[in-house]
């Protein structure tokens, strides 16, 4: 049985359709990865899943069980942590409090005061600056901070959307290897949403493709690195030689 | 001379300080929900009527009336929040505004119908009540001295709750970004409510520690008017601010009463409002900040 099982969910902003009956399941211990381009509906997806948004129709089972309109402190405290796009760090708050804020749903202080450490070995960044305004630091350093105060709340799967979002290709690719490593390390589920294909397909073990509120594809990750129009309109590798002339009338095939 | 002066700033600081904590009340209820509360002079009436009622009619020690008060007007803050306030999470915020104005008339009209406080104004005796402090021609009164500790005391009480407690600094969490405090499981229910009860009882503290100086009356609650200037010199969101608005208005007031003309007294608070919002837009203590909800 997957961890996560989402079946047929719509959600709406108002009257506008965002997904449009989407379904999808996540393995225990997996890297799974949803592209898209900019208005997809990735980040509806992780929204509905952690219950800032409630789907109109379908379920979602977390672990056998319901979660599909349970309040947002309910599914932290079952383990599903989301680290929002844009970080979303709380600025105003240093960053030790910003890490506290993370496990604030917990009361094991030894288990908090070891997870503290888990998350310092891998941001040794956060440990040095643990005084500082987390407003005060870079988009990297954020980033970083957001993985770590989600970290906190010892998730068994963690939502990420868009860790690569506005950092140097250098700081991208540092980013991924933590994320593989606590994938590796802590066993904690990983539900990816992207729009950098290349790092997504080379991290993760399957993937998505979401277009306009559905989806369109669901391979390997492998498999979808080798796919043509994966590979014309996500990873930009145009393949002229092959289909040289025809380039202009040339559509996407699952449309 | 110098004595006078000194008697002066003194009365003006332990003024102020009172408006401080009714700001005080203002700030938090707004950085929290970006709602005005204009009843929270209201609260100070509730506060000083039952504080009276326990002292004069019950014959309460003051300490202990002070308590019940403050865990009444806490109570009554969360009733408030829970059955009035949020039922409109949603609505605009102006509309939130205009029912607290309504709300203030429905306190005031409420308490001059509760029997036996009514419209009458009334006074309480403190353990401070008329006593004084000497030092060669300076005389200190002990109750001006009172409100000035009793207000230092809070504050650091507030410092320490906002600053190491979870509760407190998940509050300022939600305050800075309502979204994310929700991704980490915070309760913004609960923390609306928090903020709404502390806001009171603050208010109802304010009060009680107004009562000896403008004595217990319906009408009391209208020294808000001099609380939400000192809120906005002090920037509207920081709460040191508030209170350093709330004495730089209290003591400018206090002096202007004593050496300049007639009339000055009333609208010395405004005029070092606008002197500062003119230099300092932001507030004494306000920075631009970015509020994402
Ligand atoms: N608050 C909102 N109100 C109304 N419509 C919204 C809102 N947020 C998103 N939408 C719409 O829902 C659709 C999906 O948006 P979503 O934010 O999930 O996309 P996304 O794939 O995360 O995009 P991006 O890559 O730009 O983050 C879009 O058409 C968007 O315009
Ligand atoms: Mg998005």
């Amino acid at each position: 049985m997957p961890q996560l099982e989402v079946k047929n969910i719509e959600t709406y902003y108002g009257p506008i359709m965002a997904i449009k009956g989407i379904s999808f399941e996540v393995e225990e211990s997996s890297i799974v990865t949803i592209l898209g381009a900019n208005g997809a509906g990735k980040t509806s997806v992780l929204k509905t899943i952690s219950g800032v948004m409630e789907p109109e129709k379908g379920t979602i089972e977390f672990m056998g069980k319901r979660i599909d309109h349970l309040d947002p402190d309910k599914i932290v405290r079952m383990g599903i942590s989301h680290v929002p796009e844009g970080r979303e760090v709380f600025h105003d708050l240093t960053v030790k409090e910003n890490l506290a804020m993370g496990a604030f749903l917990r009361r094991d202080k030894d288990g908090m005061a070891r997870d503290l450490e888990t998350v310092h070995a891998y941001f040794p960044v956060l440990e040095a600056r643990r005084g500082q305004l987390a407003g005060n630091m870079s988009g990297g350093e954020q980033q970083m901070l957001a993985i770590a105060r989600a970290l906190m709340a010892r998730p068994k799967m963690l939502l990420l959307d868009e860790p690569s979002l506005g950092l140097s290709p250098v700081l991208v690719k540092e980013i991924y290897d933590i994320i593989k490593r606590i994938n590796e390390e802590q066993k904690t589920t990983i539900l990816l949403v992207e729009q950098n294909a290349w790092m997504a397909l080379s991290t993760a073990q399957f993937g998505y493709i979401l277009e306009l509120g559905r989806i369109v594809m669901a391979d390997p990750c492998d498999e979808l690195m080798e796919n043509e129009d994966v590979r014309e309109f996500y990873l930009g590798i145009k393949e002229e030689s092959v289909r040289g002339s025809k380039r202009w009338k040339r559509k996407k095939r699952w449309r | 001379m110098l004595v006078e002066i000194l008697q002066t700033v003194l009365s003006g600081i332990s003024i102020g300080c009172i408006y401080g904590l009714v700001a005080l009340g203002f700030v938090l209820i707004f950085k929290a929900t970006e709602v005005i509360n204009f009843a929270q002079g209201e609260m100070m009436v509730i506060g000083a009527f039952i504080a009276y009622s326990l002292i004069t009619m019950l014959n309460l020690d003051y300490w202990l009336a002070l308590l019940i008060t403050i865990l009444a007007l806490g109570l009554f803050g969360m009733l408030l929040e829970r059955f009035v306030l949020r039922s409109l999470i949603g609505e605009p915020v102006f509309a939130i505004v205009m029912l607290t104005i309504g709300l203030g008339y429905a306190i005031r009209s409420g308490v001059s119908m509760v029997p036996g406080w009514g419209t009458d104004t009334y006074g309480f005796h403190t353990p401070f009540t008329d006593k004084n402090l000497h030092y060669g021609d300076l005389v200190i009164s002990w109750e001006q001295v009172s409100v000035i500790l009793m207000t230092l005391v809070l504050i650091i009480v507030l410092f320490c709750f906002f600053r190491y407690t979870r509760m407190g600094i998940a509050m300022r969490a939600t305050s800075q970004n309502q979204l994310a405090a929700v991704y980490m499981g915070i309760s913004v229910n609960r923390v609306f409510s928090l903020t709404w009860t502390i806001s009171a009882a603050l208010g109802g503290i304010a009060g009680i520690l107004l009562a000896p100086f403008t004595f217990v009356h319906m009408n009391m609650g209208f020294i808000g008017l001099k609380a939400f200037p000192a809120a906005v010199l002090g920037g509207f969101g920081s709460i040191p601010g508030a209170m350093v608005g709330g004495v730089i208005i209290g003591v400018t007031e206090s002096l202007s009463g004593v050496y300049l003309p007639e009339g000055w007294k009333d609208i010395a608070a405004y005029i070092i409002l606008i002197l500062v919002l003119m230099l300092r837009p932001e507030g004494l203590f306000g920075i631009q900040e970015k509020k994402k909800v």
